[in-house]
């Protein structure tokens, strides 16, 4: 009979027994977890690049100075994608009152490709949706535009030669954060009329757009296409490029969601680990009799191979389909912020799913399987002779090899893969030395105590390596438990607080310097307290070092834009509240040396390292300083951030216009108008849509990661069930010769709960440190979020889990007690 | 042929200066005292462990030539053991351990040849069940059972009696020696009782690692 049939017949007659369940529960829960979120992130992210697309009113916007060949746009049609065009440049509005420089957008019938235009019909009424700009004839104004050229809806205005009706006021653009700085009052008109105006001719400083919407895979393909054919002025920018703000969110969404998962496999692992183990205990005989009867090693090699696998498949495509319905149960949940039109999972995490289950599996129990292959037939004769121990070594870097390689895999992030692997070590050996300790001086007490007190720390001293077993997987149980409350209180809480209600959803730019104080007083006096106003200098960072900076010495296209444009530059004497120095420091004082501050990732997209020199050239002249500090900047803060700061003597004679932000509440927004009548020269800036956008990627997020703990929470109660069975076998021999000896039922039932209770505190001490120092290092290392350390969590885990476990244990063991002491001898042969 | 042991408390001499003899279908009871060697001379004979001298012919195969693999083929199918301990799988039923060596072979008719088995010994209404639910007597009689099934040329049972009260160790005597003779295979069958050896052609003792004939 070949091996595939025999293996075959022995999985299903292992799996009608029970044997296999336990392993079974815990490869569909990881398998489970990992295909739940790989459906999951698989939809949301082609969701979340949409939500990020209506901030640019497209999925990818090709943008040029000068106008873009028709080719493109061609192209982009016969791809099967929907384009739009757009054209901004300045002009000055010329009525009886001031002339007012406005930025003008001309737009296609065809804008915006995603997200919303809104408008107001007159002053007076709610804003409401347009599904597209204005008509030909017509212009759309924003509101602060009326006092200050003291016109109404209804009236004329030139621009350049041509008079337009003023038909709406803007209220929303879907991109109109993209030009986030030095933006005049805005108006929108229809490419239509651009000609009739005379003001754009071929040398015009204007900036052409071509936006493109479409499947994403389609897009991605275009964007592949032009990619090459982008002359030196044009550049292409998806949402993610385009809004920091938002792929900062989205991409910390995406981190809790990993994390979430790699728990998951994790604690799962260990459960499979604990499964796996008693397996093969419970196995060893069987090899031994069907060796007897003639079963050579490499029969028995392939037979346990392919039940391996064979189970391996049949689980992981359970786990699967669990995922799924786990995912499709998410999506539901999530379906007010996710819309019905989610596009369909891909297979792919099925062929992860799968992948992870078989890697899994083939890790932790290949090695003993194997191994029992060398059971000797002389042990159906002789049951003094062990197992044969799978070697150490080769176990350990089979489990270990194989739970790097999920990690690597699963972070996606080769620094946090690392930390994880280094941790997850870390936290065996401590694991490892700690119970052995505990055991030693378990083994110590029982000398000096009696009763139930000698019995049950004897109990754990007699079976180090059960003891080992057993606290491990108490502990990495109870570590779940205890990471879940650390990232749902503690990480989750300080992500969402890191976006207060109150975060500023207006900027106000352009202020000048002698407005600095009235505009100060009239916030304060609007009982706006907290906006604080920095200066702002425009520079063109001319060199680094000695070496002239050139935008062909960069092949990354950020890195060449960024080489060619203005950077907004500020002074200070202390660096802004939510940026964190991680290498070199700051200065101190007004009169500090001339010195420059800049954001991490600016200086590695410019290879600006600490210590080099940079020069900007500032109206006219160079201003140059040494990089003394390095600053993480969280950008979805919405507070105002610059690249680069330098010490006050370096700018502080330089022309500047300043910046502030602040938080006004949805009922006072009449206040910007009285602003833009008291300040006329102050751009206020709305970013509240971004804000809502980012705020909600957060909420969303935190539920989402919060539904994939749930699996966590799974695998480690599956974890402690294991632990728990891990020592049932021994206990049954054990236990039946007590009673056979006299020891009362009571005394049994005591000395199992002080084994238990001991076991369940050790591994309570040791998860809560675990869970502290994890929920440390994920704060401040990945997610860039306060951490604070929580008494209550030390409460919890240590009592709580000595109780819990001490219960929990004697409760499991209990029926080992109630049946009579000559089956517990006769089962345990 | 001899068995010798390195132990923590020095050498050990279990067997030693043995010579020994079975023909086809001959039954030879192997007496003697706990720890006078009885067992080991059996895992030897079935090629479970190794001689420290001498050589051990099976079935015409000299097993010292083999290595581990070699001699589980030599037995797969040619030799059957009956345990003290009855030792079945208990995850397979009744029915599924008779057939297990007859699946490890190859057999064909295994599922036959498993229920004609059951049949002989009796079992054939308790064929799905579990080992767990079964009484000793009737474990022996399945193992018996899954001992005969692949027709074997040499049976070897260790105590088969050993756990069992005496009326149904008589019952699974008369049961063992029963398909022996319908099958002509050779037992040889370690005991220490008497009267269980009565019953078989020839009777050797074992005493302090050498085997004697008995009248």
């Amino acid at each position: 009979m070949s091996a595939w049939r025999i293996s075959l017949r022995l999985l299903r007659r292992d799996w009608r027994s029970g044997e296999l369940y336990l392993l079974a529960a815990a490869l569909v829960i990881t398998v489970a977890a990992v295909t739940a979120v790989g459906f999951f992130t698989d939809r949301v992210e082609a969701t979340m690049e949409r939500q990020g697309s209506e901030l640019i009113a497209s999925d990818l916007a090709i943008q040029s100075s000068t106008p873009l060949p028709e080719t493109l746009a061609d192209e982009a049609k016969t791809r099967g994608l929907s384009t739009a065009q757009t054209l901004e440049f300045r002009s000055v509005l010329v009525t009886d009152q001031t002339p007012q420089l406005v930025n003008i957008k001309a737009v296609d019938s065809a804008y915006p490709l995603r997200g919303e235009l809104r408008i107001r019909a007159n002053a007076d009424t709610q804003d409401a949706p347009a599904p597209q700009g204005p008509p030909a004839g017509e212009v759309w104004l924003e509101s602060r535009l009326l006092p200050l050229l003291q016109i109404q809806i209804g009236d004329r205005i030139k621009i350049g030669e041509t008079p337009l009706r003023i038909g709406a006021i803007l209220t929303r653009e879907p991109d109109e954060g993209r030009s986030f700085f030095n933006i005049a009052p805005r108006v929108m008109m229809n490419t239509a009329d651009l000609k009739a105006t005379g003001l754009i001719g071929p040398a015009s400083r204007a900036t052409h757009r071509l936006l493109i919407a479409g499947d994403a895979e389609a897009v991605a393909r275009y964007r592949d296409w032009i990619e090459p054919r982008l002359a030196a002025n044009m550049s292409a920018e998806s949402a993610s490029e385009a809004r920091p703000e938002f792929a900062s969110a989205v991409e910390r969404a995406a981190r809790f969601l990993h994390l979430a998962t790699l728990t998951t496999l994790l604690v799962a692992g260990a459960a499979i680990a604990l499964a796996s183990h008693r397996l093969v205990e419970r196995q060893t005989d069987a090899v031994a009799i069907m060796r007897c009867l003639g079963a050579p090693r490499r029969l028995l090699t392939r037979i346990f191979l392919l039940r391996l696998v064979l189970f391996g498949l049949i689980a992981s495509l359970v786990g699967c389909l669990f995922g799924w319905l786990a995912q499709a149960g998410l999506v539901g949940a999530l379906s007010d912020w996710l819309g019905e039109d989610l596009p369909p999972a891909s297979a792919a995490p099925i062929v992860t799913g799968v992948a992870t289950g078989l890697i899994c599996l083939l890790g932790f129990a290949l090695p003993p399987l194997l191994q029992l292959t060398r059971v000797t037939p002389l042990r159906a004769l002789r049951r003094d002779i062990g197992g044969p121990k799978a070697p150490a070594a080769l176990a350990l870097v089979a489990a270990g090899g194989a739970l790097a390689l999920l990690i690597l895999w699963q972070a996606q992030d080769l620094s946090l893969a690392w930390k994880l692997i280094a941790g997850v070590m870390g936290a065996l050996v401590t694991l490892v030395l700690s119970v052995l300790l505990l055991v030693r001086l378990a083994g110590r007490l029982t000398g000096r105590v009696r009763g139930i007190w000698r019995l049950g720390l004897a109990a754990l001293a007699r079976r180090p390596s059960g003891a080992v077993l057993q606290i491990g997987g108490f502990g990495i149980g109870i570590l779940a438990l205890l990471l879940l409350a650390v990232v749902r209180l503690d990480l989750l809480h300080a992500w969402q607080d890191s976006l207060p209600t109150d975060a500023p959803n207006y900027f106000l730019i352009n202020i000048q310097p002698e407005e600095v104080e009235p505009l100060r007083d009239f916030l304060a006096e609007a009982g706006i307290e907290r906006a604080p106003i920095y200066p702002m200098i425009r520079g063109r960072l001319t060199r680094i070092n000695a070496h002239e900076v050139e935008p062909s010495d960069y092949e990354d296209p950020r890195a060449e834009r960024l080489a060619t444009r203005e950077f907004n530059l500020s002074y200070g004497t202390e660096p802004q509240p939510d940026n964190r120095i991680v290498a070199g420091n700051w200065w101190s004082g007004e009169e500090a040396p001339p010195q420059f501050s800049v954001e991490t990732g600016i200086a590695e997209t410019l290879g600006i390292a600490l210590g080099d020199r940079l020069t900007f050239w500032i109206s006219g002249h160079a201003v140059s300083g040494p990089v003394t500090s390095l600053r993480e900047v969280q950008w979805d803060s919405f507070n105002v951030n610059f690249f680069v700061t330098a010490s006050p003597v370096l700018l502080r004679d330089e022309a500047a216009t300043y910046i502030t932000s602040f938080h006004l509440a949805h009922e006072n927004e009449g206040l910007v108008a009285e602003l833009s009548r008291r300040f006329p020269s102050v751009t206020p800036l709305d970013v509240d849509a971004i804000l809502g956008q980012v705020r909600q990627v957060i909420d969303r997020g935190v539920l989402a990661v919060e539904y994939v703990f749930a699996f966590t929470i799974l695998a480690g109660l599956l974890v402690m069930y294991a632990g728990i069975q891990a020592s049932l076998e021994d206990r049954r021999a054990e236990h039946g010769i007590l009673r056979t000896l006299g020891t009362g039922r009571r005394a049994l039932l005591g000395s199992l709960a002080v084994e238990f209770t001991a076991a369940g505190l050790l591994a309570g001490l040791l998860a809560s440190i675990f869970a502290e120092a994890t929920g440390w290092l994920l704060a401040e290392q990945l997610f860039e979020l306060e951490f604070s350390f929580n008494p209550w969590l030390w409460v919890v885990g240590v009592l709580g889990s000595g109780l819990a476990i001490g219960l929990a244990g004697t409760l499991a063991t209990y029926p080992l007690l109630i049946r009579p002491p000559l089956q517990s001898l006769r089962q345990a042969g | 042929m001899g068995k010798h042991v390195n132990g923590p408390a020095g050498g050990l001499t279990i067997l030693e200066g043995l010579d020994l003899e079975i023909d086809a279908g001959e039954a030879v009871a192997i007496l003697g005292a706990s720890g006078s060697g009885k067992s080991t001379l059996l895992s030897l004979l079935a090629g479970l462990d190794d001689a420290s001298a001498g050589e051990v012919w099976l079935c015409d195969r000299r097993i010292g030539d083999l290595d581990e693999d070699g001699r589980a083929e030599l037995r797969a199918g040619r030799v059957g053991f009956v345990f003290q301990n009855f030792q079945l799988l208990p995850t397979l039923t009744a029915r599924e351990n008779v057939l297990l060596p007859l699946e490890l072979t190859g057999t064909a008719n295994a599922a036959e040849r498993a229920d004609s088995a059951l049949e002989r010994v009796g079992l054939t209404a308790r064929a799905g069940h579990y080992p767990r639910q079964l009484s000793g007597g009737e474990q022996q009689r399945i193992a018996i059972a899954r001992a005969y099934a692949p027709r074997p040329s040499v049976l070897f049972a260790d105590e088969p009696t050993g756990n069992l009260d005496q009326q149904t160790g008589e019952q699974i005597i008369d049961l063992l020696l029963d398909l022996r003779q319908a099958s002509d295979a050779a037992l040889i069958l370690v005991t220490h009782d008497p009267r269980l050896a009565e019953r078989c052609d020839r009777r050797l003792r074992m005493r302090d690692g050498r085997l004697e004939t008995l009248a």
